[in-house]
């Protein structure tokens, strides 16, 4: 279902993705992992199409579609989700109203009507409550002021609103406590599906404890240099990455 | 999406850049004593007025133009000018269906219901084309409370005594360069007169449109609140697109008595000029200025700036009775070549006065937005408050904003608070609600929104709307 072909992006003159081939099959769990600045983060930005990397060259297919030669609004309309490693805060805009506002996106998408504010608020309290979530979550602005794992569980809480089928999580992992991290895997454990793909980037297997990979990748300065199954992680978390690197070589 | 994509949402195409057909009777270009004289003949004034007509004149010519603001622009020729224009079909309207046919569809195009029971229906409008007022709605209605909502040159035509009482009374004629100007020819404005004891019972509003070219627009409006009254006035302002620049210099004058209270909310949409080259558009040198000459009075100024080429504009608050209260609340969005420089002076004189400033300037495009104000505490003003809040919103990287809150305090026993803040509306941010499937424009409007939020809510709620509306359109995307 979602299928990336060569992919190679630059800041400038830096080539930072050097040729991604990857592919996942409907209902399977890829992880990424990989040193600080072997481009993880610049992969799922450009999957996106975040403006730092807008001129991507390769393929990404997701249900046939060539994400690439789309906005960054339709890709998510196509079903991409990113859960992002750095939230971003959004003063002035109700959490709850931005929520409504994407879900209406959706909706109109599809060709459904708009739910209204009070249909919403009753659809998403039951979300909340998966998420043991506060409901002052949804008064405040988008993740302003919120903690690095309140940001991280406000990502997952759109995740189960857009109920997207391609999922990207950035490091969803990292920030949370040892409870929140244990809510957020088995809530997206719970959202496998066999028609959803999801893909996770993370440095622990602690998350992969819960959400059990089917593939693991190791990306290295910008390649996927070795990919196994889910022992591969903890061969990982024992050893680290040099032999990785050195093997690739 | 790239910060370039996100300074060319800014673009929009003016919607009321229409000229309409009307046969207009526009006089000579030039200003000297007899242009004066023919506007207050044309307006069968009484002679007090042409009286303060040339004494205003008479000053102007020994003043020069303001050049300390924050604004760039080319001199302007005032003997360029012509300082009176009127529809041709002008005898007396008696209804609604004496309005001419096209001034009607002019109106109806700008959204605005001349004609009655229309769709806001409890607002009163009066609606002024070029010099003239076209139409009233609601007068009659109005009056069985005892207000008075009419044209100023029938108020002075009906009440005489209170248009001489009060006019000048707030912005003297010697006030500065524009307020002298106005004071000469103003040709029309608004008057509005609520007795005492009496709130009154709807939204009174004043719609302005400049349709002829080279033509001034400086129109006066007056409201005056007695003892223990209450009114809330809402201004609109739009004019065609042309290539010539236009001037626009009015005057706004509110008094409030004991215990009175005045809202009055503007929303600012005249022709910016050309997006690309900054060529055309009005140039808007206003001065609004409210008294609280009464004890516990209350004004409060909100205004919605989106249009013309340049603003120049300080509505004002002198705070003179005891325990009175001025506001402040102020949205500014500049685009493209616009340029404002925009703000507000509250004077505090009375005892424990207290005033609200709150300014919110967005600049996109290659536009400046300046927000210049004053709180003046003196001596007199034991136990004055003020509070003040600017902030600025930058959307791209070619604009640019400026605040200047200057503050004088002549007594120890005030209190005054300030905060400000600039943000940038950052590609990230933009990136986040496309990610979750929310188009470039809907983001930014969002975002704008949710930075005005604090002055949309002093707006009248059948305002509000429009407001928000202005905004995404001024913010649309006009390349694809
Ligand atoms: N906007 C940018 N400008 C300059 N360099 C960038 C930019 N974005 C990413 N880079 C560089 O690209 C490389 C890959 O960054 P990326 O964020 O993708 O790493 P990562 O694998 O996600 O790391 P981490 O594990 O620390 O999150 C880094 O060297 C980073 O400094
Ligand atoms: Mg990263």
């Amino acid at each position: 279902m979602f299928n990336i072909k060569d992919l190679k992006a630059s800041i400038g003159d830096k080539e930072i993705l050097k040729g991604i081939n990857l592919t996942i099959n409907p209902g399977e769990v890829h992880a990424i992992m990989g040193p600080n600045g072997s481009g993880k983060s610049t992969l799922a930005k450009v999957l996106t199409g975040h403006p730092d990397f807008t001129e991507a060259e390769g393929s990404v297919l997701l249900k046939g579609k060539n994400l690439l030669e789309l906005d960054p609004d339709e890709r998510a309309l196509e079903g991409l989700f990113l859960a992002f490693q750095y939230p971003v805060e959004i003063p002035g805009v109700n959490n709850e109203e931005f929520l409504r506002m994407a879900y209406n996106a959706k909706m109109k998408k599809n060709g459904k009507d708009a739910v209204d504010p009070l249909d919403f608020s009753d659809f998403i309290q039951e979300k909340l409550a998966k998420l043991s979530m506060d409901e002052s979550f949804l008064e405040r602005n988008v993740n302003h002021g919120f903690s690095g794992g309140e940001k991280k569980r406000n990502e997952i809480l759109q995740l189960l609103v857009l109920e997207p089928e391609m999922v990207i999580l950035d490091e969803t992992d990292s920030g949370l406590d040892i409870d929140a991290l244990r809510i957020v895997a088995k809530t997206v454990d719970a959202y496998r599906r066999a028609d959803r793909g999801i893909l996770v980037i993370t440095h622990y297997q602690r998350l992969l404890d819960y959400i059990k990979p089917d593939i693991v990748h190791v990306l290295a300065n910008g390649k996927i240099v070795k990919s196994g199954d889910k022992s591969l992680a903890l061969e990982l978390e024992d050893k680290g990455y040099d032999w990785v690197e050195a093997e690739a070589k | 999406m790239s910060l370039e994509e996100i300074e060319k949402i800014a673009g929009q195409n003016y919607k009321y850049g229409f000229k309409s057909d009307i046969e207009t009777e526009v006089i000579p270009k030039g200003l000297n004593e007899d242009v004066v004289r023919l506007i207050s003949e044309r307006k069968k004034e009484p002679k007090f007025m042409l009286e303060y007509r040339l004494k205003a004149y008479n000053h102007w010519k020994t003043l020069t133009e303001p050049d300390w603001t924050h604004l760039e622009y080319p001199t302007i020729d005032f003997n360029d000018i012509s300082y009176y224009a009127e529809p041709k079909k002008k005898e007396k309207l008696e209804s609604m269906d004496d309005v001419d046919p096209e001034l009607k569809r002019t109106f109806e195009k700008l959204g605005i219901p001349i004609v009655e029971q229309k769709r806001l229906a409890n607002v009163a409008v009066d609606a002024i084309f070029d010099s003239v007022s076209v139409a009233t709605t609601y007068k009659d209605k109005l009056l069985e409370h005892g207000v008075v909502f009419c044209p100023l040159s029938e108020a002075l035509e009906k009440y005489p005594e209170i248009v001489k009482k009060y006019l000048g009374s707030v912005v003297p004629h010697t006030d500065n360069f524009y307020a002298a100007l106005n004071a000469a020819v103003f040709s029309e404005g608004s008057f509005v007169y609520i007795p005492k004891d009496t709130v009154c019972p709807m939204e009174l509003s004043t719609y302005f449109r400049i349709n002829a070219e080279e033509t001034g627009q400086f129109e006066r409006t007056l409201i005056v609140c007695e003892e223990n009254s209450k009114v809330s006035y809402l201004e609109g302002c739009t004019a065609p697109m042309f290539d010539k620049n236009q001037l626009h210099a009015a005057v706004v004058e509110l008094v409030a008595l004991d215990n009175a209270e005045i809202k009055y909310s503007t929303v600012q949409n005249w022709y910016a000029g050309d997006p690309k080259t900054g060529k055309g558009g009005i140039y808007n040198f206003v001065t609004k200025r409210g008294k609280c000459a009464g004890k516990s009075s209350k004004i409060s100024w909100t205004q919605i700036e989106t249009g013309s080429a340049i603003t120049w504009k300080y509505p004002s608050c002198l705070l003179i009775g005891d325990d009175s209260v001025g506001e402040f609340y102020s949205v500014a969005l500049t685009n493209h070549h616009q340029q404002a420089d925009t703000g507000t002076k509250m004077y505090h004189i009375g005892k424990n006065t207290k005033s609200t400033i709150i300014s919110k300037g967005i600049s996109a495009g290659k536009s400046i937005n300046t927000y210049r104000g004053l709180v003046q505490i003196n001596k007199s003003a034991k136990g004055a408050e003020n509070f003040t809040q600017c902030d600025s919103m930058l959307i791209g990287s070619d604009c640019s904003a400026n605040t200047f809150p200057y503050i004088d305090v002549r007594n120890a026993q005030s209190t005054l608070g300030h905060e400000a803040a600039t943000v940038k509306v950052t590609e990230d941010q933009i990136h986040y609600f496309q990610q979750r499937g929310i188009n470039m424009e809907d983001a930014l409007t969002t975002i704008v929104n949710g930075f005005c939020a604090d002055v949309f809510k002093e707006l009248p709620t059948e305002f509000a709307v429009e407001a928000t509306q202005l905004l995404s359109l001024k913010l649309e995307n006009t390349v694809g």
